[in-house]
């Protein structure tokens, strides 16, 4: 606040006490956890168990790792959510951008009607079964595009799109572009999408954490094992419990020892976690940006 | 859905657009389409793609007065009327299952929506921009974590033998409590694992508004002797009401969705009888069971959807006779 020359008041010292122990608090509460598994993946599995580690890794190690990365599943499910995640992002980036401008034109003909018909779906939907039925009538049923085609578009994503694009385009700006010969789709491609590096950074980070996070439509549509994104691998072995020592070539012998099992699901978490998080330093500059746009101007 | 954190008010501008558009209907409407006939172009894909996997389904909800069956398709299958809905009413399920949803819901949003706002109120007023960079940055990072690995930490972290929260526990005298495995502790569990994974996402759009909000105003109160906690009570929270108004209306409307997945990934046979939700029964009954009920399920997930509509409609209407703040 501006008010820094005026002598703060007794009640506003006691204020400050109460407000930074409140958000230490807070503060400790999110980060324990998240520090508690990053330590016991490099630790001695006896050590997290028996309750001697409490901060810091105790006797180092990096057999957790090694267990993950010579885990055939995981690996597999790895390279899979990747595959998800590129194509998956770049069909979602390249719908809603043709979505969001076009919507955003003051001069597109039944644009109520249009906006109306993608409003609707998120106040209502057919629901998990109809939307199973049509999956499989259109033959997506147990191939790659089904994570990738039903999901194609966000239309919150669509939404705040269009708002950037009506908030930074003038329309002046077509005006001026179409008096020198330039239709529709070479305005979008030479003038609009130089402008919009802002708003496909966030669409890229909203639909790529969507796509690495996403489980249940694989759950529900995908049956074959070799198509499974690394989530359902994950829930096999963090939630169901089932670690499978034939998946691994060379460390059958660290699995037979049930600590290190747990050692296994510590760093699983750790390294199924490591990608959403590296985005992380984009986050602050235009998730944040993003989730403001098409909620507070919206 | 992918990410998609809050469907945003779009009817206002929706409906401000058309007050635009009002005035430039000189033009007519065949030369207007004409002209902008590459803008359809551009819409094409995207409106197929709502068509197909929004609105076809939405035709296909009418299996639930139908039984269907795969071989005969939608039209071809007996028309039955309410017959699937009569089914789930009389169901033995049917109280147990509503009252877990509603349990949770409730739960989720007393103990979820005041805590946002509560930490962003507070870091409003850390005056050291490294601190609250600090705290901003690590309480926003759980929401990235996905569903799955959540709860694969829970089941760790809770473990009655050596989890973490319970090696704590022994420590100062509670004793370990068996928290995936006791029906009673589920709500809990759920309800605050996921207070703990959206706190800092749900503080962005406060702070947010906190700082749309007119500087002049904190100046004039400063030099009226106002102290800090009078300031964020006659100040910040009434410039935040209307965003909180907004997404309380939201979180009415998808009450009884829950965190599906969540939900899913955290029952186990000993949690069931208090961790049946609505959505998890329809995929147990329409998609995982070895017989599916394809007509049952799809009752049972449209009888969902029609009661959250009317809750989102509901809500709306009471946020605008009282508040004048609204989706719509």
């Amino acid at each position: 606040m501006a008010a820094t020359t005026i002598k703060p008041t007794r009640s506003d010292r006691i204020f400050d006490v109460w407000n930074y122990a409140l958000l230490t608090i807070f503060f400790i509460i999110v980060l324990y956890p998240l520090v508690y598994v990053a330590s016991a993946s490099f630790s001695n599995p006896d050590a997290v168990i028996s309750g001697q580690m409490w901060l810091l890794p105790v006797q180092p190690t990096l057999d957790g790792y090694r267990a993950v990365f010579s885990y055939e599943s995981i690996v597999q499910g790895y390279l899979n959510s990747v595959f998800y995640v590129v194509a998956g992002t770049v069909v979602n980036v390249f719908m809603t951008i043709l979505a969001g401008y076009a919507l955003s034109r003051r001069d597109l003909y039944g644009r109520n009607m249009f906006m109306f018909l993608f409003v609707f779906t998120t106040l209502f939907s057919g629901g998990l079964i109809p939307t199973y039925l049509v999956v499989d009538d259109v033959g997506l049923l147990n191939t790659r595009w089904a994570l990738i085609v039903p999901t194609a578009l966000a239309v919150y994503n669509v939404i705040i799109t269009r708002t950037f694009f009506q908030v930074t385009i003038p329309h002046e700006l077509l005006e001026a572009a179409q008096i020198d010969g330039s239709d529709d789709f070479t305005f979008l491609r030479r003038v609009v999408l130089p402008l919009s590096g802002p708003i496909i950074a966030v669409n890229v980070l909203f639909y790529a954490i969507g796509h690495w996070n996403q489980f249940f439509s694989a759950l529900i549509y995908l049956t074959n094992e070799s198509l499974f994104p690394l989530q359902l691998v994950l829930r096999e072995i963090l939630v169901q419990n089932s670690v499978d020592p034939s998946q691994m070539s060379d460390a059958t012998e660290l699995l037979r020892r049930q600590h290190l099992r747990d050692l296994l699901k510590y760093s699983l978490i750790v390294v199924a976690s490591l990608p959403p998080l590296m985005l992380y330093p984009f986050v602050q500059k235009y998730f944040v940006k993003g989730l403001i746009v098409g909620s507070l101007k919206g | 859905m992918t990410v998609s954190p809050r469907p945003a008010q779009a009817s206002d501008t929706a409906a401000a657009a058309s007050a635009r558009a009002g005035s430039r209907r000189t033009t007519s409407a065949g030369r207007q389409i004409r002209r902008g006939w590459q803008l359809y172009v551009l819409l094409l894909l995207p409106m197929l793609y709502l068509v197909v996997f929004q609105y076809w389904p939405m035709y296909g909800v009418q299996i639930a007065f139908r039984d269907y069956n795969v071989v005969n398709g939608i039209l071809g299958s007996e028309w039955v009327g309410l017959k699937h809905f009569q089914r789930f009413l009389d169901s033995y399920l049917f109280w147990p299952i509503i009252r877990n949803t509603i349990v949770l819901s409730t739960y989720q949003l007393v103990a979820g929506f005041p805590l946002p706002i509560l930490l962003a109120l507070a870091l409003n007023y850390v005056g050291g921009a490294w601190f609250r960079r600090t705290v901003q940055t690590v309480t926003y990072a759980p929401y990235f974590i996905s569903t799955v690995v959540i709860v694969g930490m829970l089941f760790m972290l809770l473990d009655p033998r050596n989890g973490m929260i319970n090696l704590l526990l022994s420590q100062i005298g509670l004793g370990p409590l068996d928290f995936m495995g006791n029906p009673a502790y589920f709500k809990h569990v759920y309800v605050w694992s996921g207070v703990w994974q959206t706190l800092g996402f749900g503080a962005v759009i406060y702070l947010a508004a906190l700082t749309s909000i007119d500087p002049t105003l904190h100046e004039a109160a400063i030099v009226d002797g106002a102290t800090k906690l009078q300031r964020m009570r006659h100040i910040d929270l009434p410039g935040i009401a209307p965003v909180a108004i907004i997404l309380l209306i939201l979180s009415l409307g998808s009450m009884l969705t829950l965190g599906f997945e969540k939900v899913l990934l955290m029952q186990n046979p000993l949690n069931l009888q208090t961790a049946e939700v609505i959505d998890t029964y329809v995929y147990k009954v329409g998609l995982a069971s070895a017989v599916p009920q394809f007509s049952y399920a799809a009752a049972i997930g449209l009888f969902r959807s029609v009661v959250g509509l009317i809750l989102l409609v509901a809500a709306n209407q009471v946020a605008r006779r009282s508040t004048e703040t609204s989706l719509w």
